[in-house]
Parts: structure tokens; sequence; C-alpha cells
């Protein structure tokens, strides 16, 4: 187990990078504290596996340092960085018995029998394949192969880090909560550094303490499941995190209102004047439909998703989603929308901007930037 | 559904079975018409039975041209197939370089099988060819008209040249198609080369090796044109192949009559060894399923 520290880190998979469009990963410096559990979320093509495949050492960065635990380790290969990674695909080797396929990496690294026969009994009940051990890998189901890579990953006890790389892609929705669930225990028992990457936003708000979100090769945000809920530092993580996501709407800001089509909307805070494409961001949570205050919609459609009612609407020419409660009335009448003020965020050029308490008092440390968030001009 | 039955639609059958007729059935049957008479001349033929078959059985010369046979084709899978393997995990994965051997090695394969033979065939000759003048000189005893054992050597390595190319391009496809996560799960779990190899490589390849083995066993079991431009079956009988062995038969001697017989057993050995061959691969590949 390790800190793994990375340092100016960027990659391009050109061989003379020029522009930063070039870079598939954007300089990166990031603490990944030890023992504790990641997720790395974004949408295909955003650098995660890039990310991923630097750490464990599949691949070397065009710039930048990585350390474990102060070490550096940028050129050292995959086989000394101790490390154990799951891939999206299962890989099995074929001609191998499961017990063998779940033995190979011990065995490799030359661990006596008897222990590799005891390791192999623990992994295949925490995977649930103890009567399969003696089969051949290979007529084997995709989710009974996955099964066996996860196990291969989680054999070794002594890792520095677990690295997922959207390991249940192929597996079916209930085994998805079984195998997640068991992960989260076996994080919890162990305590390996994790770092899980998936597109889906449900399976890393569970799985991690903390989320990475990724965009066009940045980290956009770091926190917590509720940080990235309530004060989205990027509009990206704003609209990838929620559902339906958050509404982003072009805006005037002048003080402490945010003037959208000559209308305007009441903001918590005070802001100065700010330059580039200004947005407001909206949880569809904290807008509300009403009959007599507010700003115009045309309500378009509802739909009843169980939970709750999202009401798809028009507002000044853009969609906007409005999320109501299960036992809201929704006539025809209620034309109008307002926020929750203290929920509106603004954005300047994509990133959040802190405002000043109306008072003129210093500025919340709530909802100071922190987290090593990139310049946004940068 | 109940199928309508029209005894005219055998009609439609009918082109597939003249074409088929006339390509092979019937030159088939001239050959087992041969294989069971024998003549004297002017076109009489006389009712032989099974009488050419049993000579056949008894005869020395067949039974040895049949273990010269087994013996080449044996030796040239046995260095074609390693060595094709040995040059596609070698090779280029991608780009410019591995294009360019993939063209260089198709030349072989492109060369015709008497051309083959005739450079080889001049490239040996101790008095203008540059291999046999170059060993010569090396003070190398080295004679393919004289010399049985240079004469097998050389039309060995003949072979070699001419096919591995076929299996090191079967076997590069079949490394192509292994995704790259195996290589990469491989490094994680510190697999060392050799095991990547067994574990991953070579299970990948076993469809097309199959395919290879299969192809490269039959073609050389049917060989003629190369060793016999160089060689021509000599010294003494020492390179006279099955293939070799039937055209001297056949058209040198004339025996119309032993030489069907001949080629009817021939071509039985090879459909029961490629059968024999293909049902052992099949079932070995199932087992392990």
């Amino acid at each position: 187990m390790a800190k793994i520290t990375l340092d100016n880190l960027a990659h391009s998979y050109l061989p003379n990078p020029g522009s930063e469009d070039d870079f598939a990963l954007k300089e990166l410096n990031h603490d990944w504290t030890d023992g504790e559990a990641y997720a790395l979320l974004g949408s295909s093509g955003c650098g995660k596996s890039t990310l991923l495949n630097i750490i464990s050492g599949l691949l070397h960065p065009s710039q930048g340092r990585i350390l474990f635990d102060g070490k550096d380790v940028t050129h050292a290969p995959t086989a000394e960085r101790n490390i154990a990674q799951v891939f999206q695909f299962p890989v099995v080797y074929d001609t191998m018995t499961v017990h063998d396929n779940l033995a190979f990496p011990l065995r490799n690294r030359g661990r006596d029998e008897s222990y590799v026969a005891e390791r192999v009994q623990e992994i295949a009940r925490m995977i649930g394949m103890e009567d399969m051990l003696r089969k051949k890998a290979r007529g084997l189901t995709a989710d009974a192969k996955q099964k066996i890579s996860l196990g291969r990953g989680m054999v070794r006890k002594d890792v520095n880090a677990l690295l997922f790389d959207e390991p249940l892609t192929v597996i079916d929705p209930h085994m998805k909560w079984e195998l997640r669930t068991q992960l989260k225990q076996l994080h919890h028992d162990f305590g390996h550094t994790m770092i899980y990457v998936t597109h889906d936003q449900t399976e890393a708000l569970t799985f991690a303490d903390k989320v990475v979100v990724m965009y066009d090769g940045r980290v956009v945000q770091i926190g917590t499941p509720e940080e990235l809920f309530e004060r989205p530092e990027h509009t990206f993580v704003g609209y990838f995190i929620g559902s339906p996501g958050m509404n982003v709407i072009p805006a005037r800001i002048d003080g402490n209102k945010a003037y959208v089509n000559g209308s305007y909307v009441e903001l918590a805070q005070g802001y100065k004047p700010l330059d580039g494409k200004v947005e407001i961001g909206v949880r569809p949570e904290f807008a509300r439909l009403s009959q007599s205050e507010g700003l115009p919609v045309k309500v378009r459609r509802v739909e009843d998703v169980g939970r709750h009612k999202i009401i798809r609407a028009e507002f000044f020419g853009s969609d906007i989603n409005i999320i109501a409660g299960e036992d809201d009335h929704i006539s025809a009448d209620m034309n109008r929308v307002t926020f929750d003020a203290n929920r509106v965020n603004v954005y300047a050029n994509d990133w959040r901007v802190n405002g000043r308490p109306r008072d003129g008092g210093p500025s919340d440390p709530d909802t100071a930037t922190d987290h090593g968030t990139p310049d946004p001009n940068g | 559904m109940e199928k309508t039955v029209n005894q005219k639609a055998w009609f439609l059958v009918l082109p597939v079975l003249l074409l088929v007729a006339f390509s092979a059935v019937i030159p088939l049957m001239t050959v087992v018409n041969y294989s069971v008479q024998d003549t004297f001349g002017n076109n009489q033929f006389f009712w032989a039975g099974l009488e050419w078959f049993e000579e056949m059985l008894r005869s020395e010369r067949m039974w040895d041209a049949l273990g010269r046979q087994l013996m080449f084709s044996g030796i040239i899978l046995a260095i074609e197939i390693p060595l094709g393997i040995f040059v596609a995990l070698n090779m280029p994965k991608s780009g410019f370089w591995s294009s360019f051997c993939l063209v260089l090695m198709s030349l072989p394969l492109l060369i015709p099988w008497n051309v083959v033979g005739t450079i080889w065939q001049i490239f040996g000759r101790v008095d203008i060819g540059l291999l046999g003048y170059t060993l010569d000189a090396l003070g190398i005893n080295y004679n393919y008209t004289q010399d049985i054992l240079a004469a097998w050597v050389t039309i060995i390595v003949m072979d070699v040249w001419h096919w591995t190319s076929l299996v090191a391009l079967l076997a590069f496809a079949g490394l192509k198609s292994i995704p790259d996560a195996y290589y990469q799960a491989a490094k994680i779990d510190q697999a060392s080369r050799w095991k990547v190899f067994c574990f991953i490589e070579l299970p990948k390849m076993m469809g097309v090796l199959m395919i290879a083995i299969l192809l490269r066993f039959m073609d050389s079991f049917m060989i003629y044109t190369e060793p016999f431009v160089v060689t021509g079956g000599g010294p003494g009988n020492a390179t006279t192949l099955l293939s070799i062995d039937l055209v001297k038969m056949a058209l040198g001697q004339f025996d119309l009559g032993p030489a069907a017989a001949f080629s009817i057993m021939y071509f039985l050995v090879i459909l029961l060894i490629s059968w024999v061959f293909y049902t052992v691969m099949t079932n070995l590949e199932k087992r392990e399923g």
C-alpha cells in the first residue's frame, strides 16, 4: 500500500505534441491518499484509462513524474510497481483451470504452494466460484470470466494499489451490485488504495470515498459525492452527475442578480463583473414550478419516474428540467419557475465563480474553491 | 409450414452435377477403370480385379517411396511450424516495417513451383551456383546430384524457404487478433515472456496453426515439381517421393494398371491422414472447451 503522487503529469499519444489539444491527459498534480477508494468518472475518451495505465506503468507519460510513497517510479516497469489492475473485458488464461488462473500472479512471484492454495480458496469464496476451481476457464460465461479477472486482481495482499478499468461493464446488473459491495468490503477489510474507472455515476458515487471527475483530458473536480452534487466546480460536473443533470442557462451577472433575457434571478451572493461566457447552473432538484412567481417557462412534457416527476420545459428558447415531488400537483397554468437562490451557482467560461455574501462580509469558507482545481484559463 | 414436393426441381441440380461429373467424377473413374484392368496394347483391356492393388501393397518400391514421403513431410513440418511461429513473434506488429515484412514474406509464395525448383537447382550447383560454389570453396563436400544427404538437405531447405512464409503469415494473423489487454494483464501478473507465449499466444494461435499444419502436410505430401526439378528423384531413388514415383510409373514405364491402383491408394492415404488429423485436432479443442 502506498501514497501515489502525480507530479506535473501529462501524456500525449503523439510523438511531438504541440498545442494543449494534442494531450490526451493534460497537466495534473494530485496525491492519491494511501488506503482511500477513488472513482475516476468521465465520459468515454476523456483520459481516464490513460491515467490508469500510466499509474500501472503500462504507459509511460510524456512529461512529469509518478511517485509511490515518495519514490520515483516514472520509468519503473509494471512488475516493479506491484500493482493489480482489472480490465474492462475479461482476461483469463484459457488453457488453465480457474484455480490456476487465480494462482497465476502468486506463482509468478514465487510464493509457496501452501500459501497459494489457501489464498486461492479465500478469493474463490469471495467471488463465489469455489465449486468451479477445477474447471477450465475457456468455456465459462463472460461474467464468470470477469469474476476470475477480479479475483486475480485481488489475490495478492501486498499490492500498492488496486486499479479497476470499468470492470463491471460485462457483468449482469444483479451481480454488479454484489461485486461492487464485495469490492467495498474488501477495501474496508484490507485498506488498499483503490482507483475505480467508470462512466457510470451511480457506480462511482456508491463505490468511492472521493470521486475524481475528468473531462477532455483534465481533472475538473475531486470531491465527495455530496460536494459534486451541491457545488459542481465545472459545468461538465453539473450535467454529468445527476439525473437529469444541472440546468445551465446563459445569463448576465450584475451584483447579486442574474439577468436572463431581461428578467432576473436572485442570487444568494454578490459577484464581481465577469468576462467571457457567463452562465448560471441550477440543479433540477432546486427549481420549482409555480403559478405566480418567477420566470416564464413553457412546459412540454411531464415524466413520472416513480419517486418523483421530471418536468421538461422550455426556458427562453433553451431546455430546462425541473424535478417535482411524487405527490406534487402540476396544473396547466403553472407556467413560471423559481430557483432556490442558495443553490444557484455562477459559471464563467464553464468554471464556477465564488461570490461575496450580500452583506459584504468575508466569503463563506464552504464555497471557497479547494481540491486544487486547475486555473480556469490555464 | 408444409413443403411443396416437386420432383422437377431435380433439374435445377443438373448443371452442377454435369460440371462435377466432367471435372472430377469421370476422370477419377477412368483411373478406377484402369486400376482394375490389364492391357497388352492394341487398346484391348482384360479384367484384372484387385490384382494391381495387391501387387502395389507388396511392392517394396511403393513402401520405400511412402517412407521417404512421410520423412519429408515430417521434417518440413518440424522445421516450418516452429520457425514460422518464431518469425511471426519477431515481426513488427504495426507500421511501415510490418507491411514491408508482410510483402517480403509473401514473395516466395508468389513464385511458380517450377521456378522455385530451377532457382535452387542453379543456386546449389557447384560450378556456377552461389551456394554450391561457396560451400565447395569452404571445403564442404556438397553435391546434391551425388550425395544423398546433400540432396535431402537441398530439397528440405528449398521447401522451408518456399513455405515457412505461409505459416508465419497465418501465425501473425493469429497473434494480431489478441487484444492488448491480455498482454497488459500478463504484465500486471508478472508473467515471464515464456509464460506469455504458453498461456496467451499459443492458445490463441491454435486455430490458425491447425490450418497451417493441415495445409503444409497435404501440400508437402503431394509435392512433385520442386524436388523433381532439382534432383529428379536422385541420386538413385533417394529423393523419389510418392508423386515422382507415380509419374515415373505411369508416364515413364507406361504401367497404367499399377499406376492407377497406386494413385487411388495415394489419394486414400492423404484423405485418411487428413481426416484423422482434423478429427484429433477438433476433439482436442472441444475437450479443452
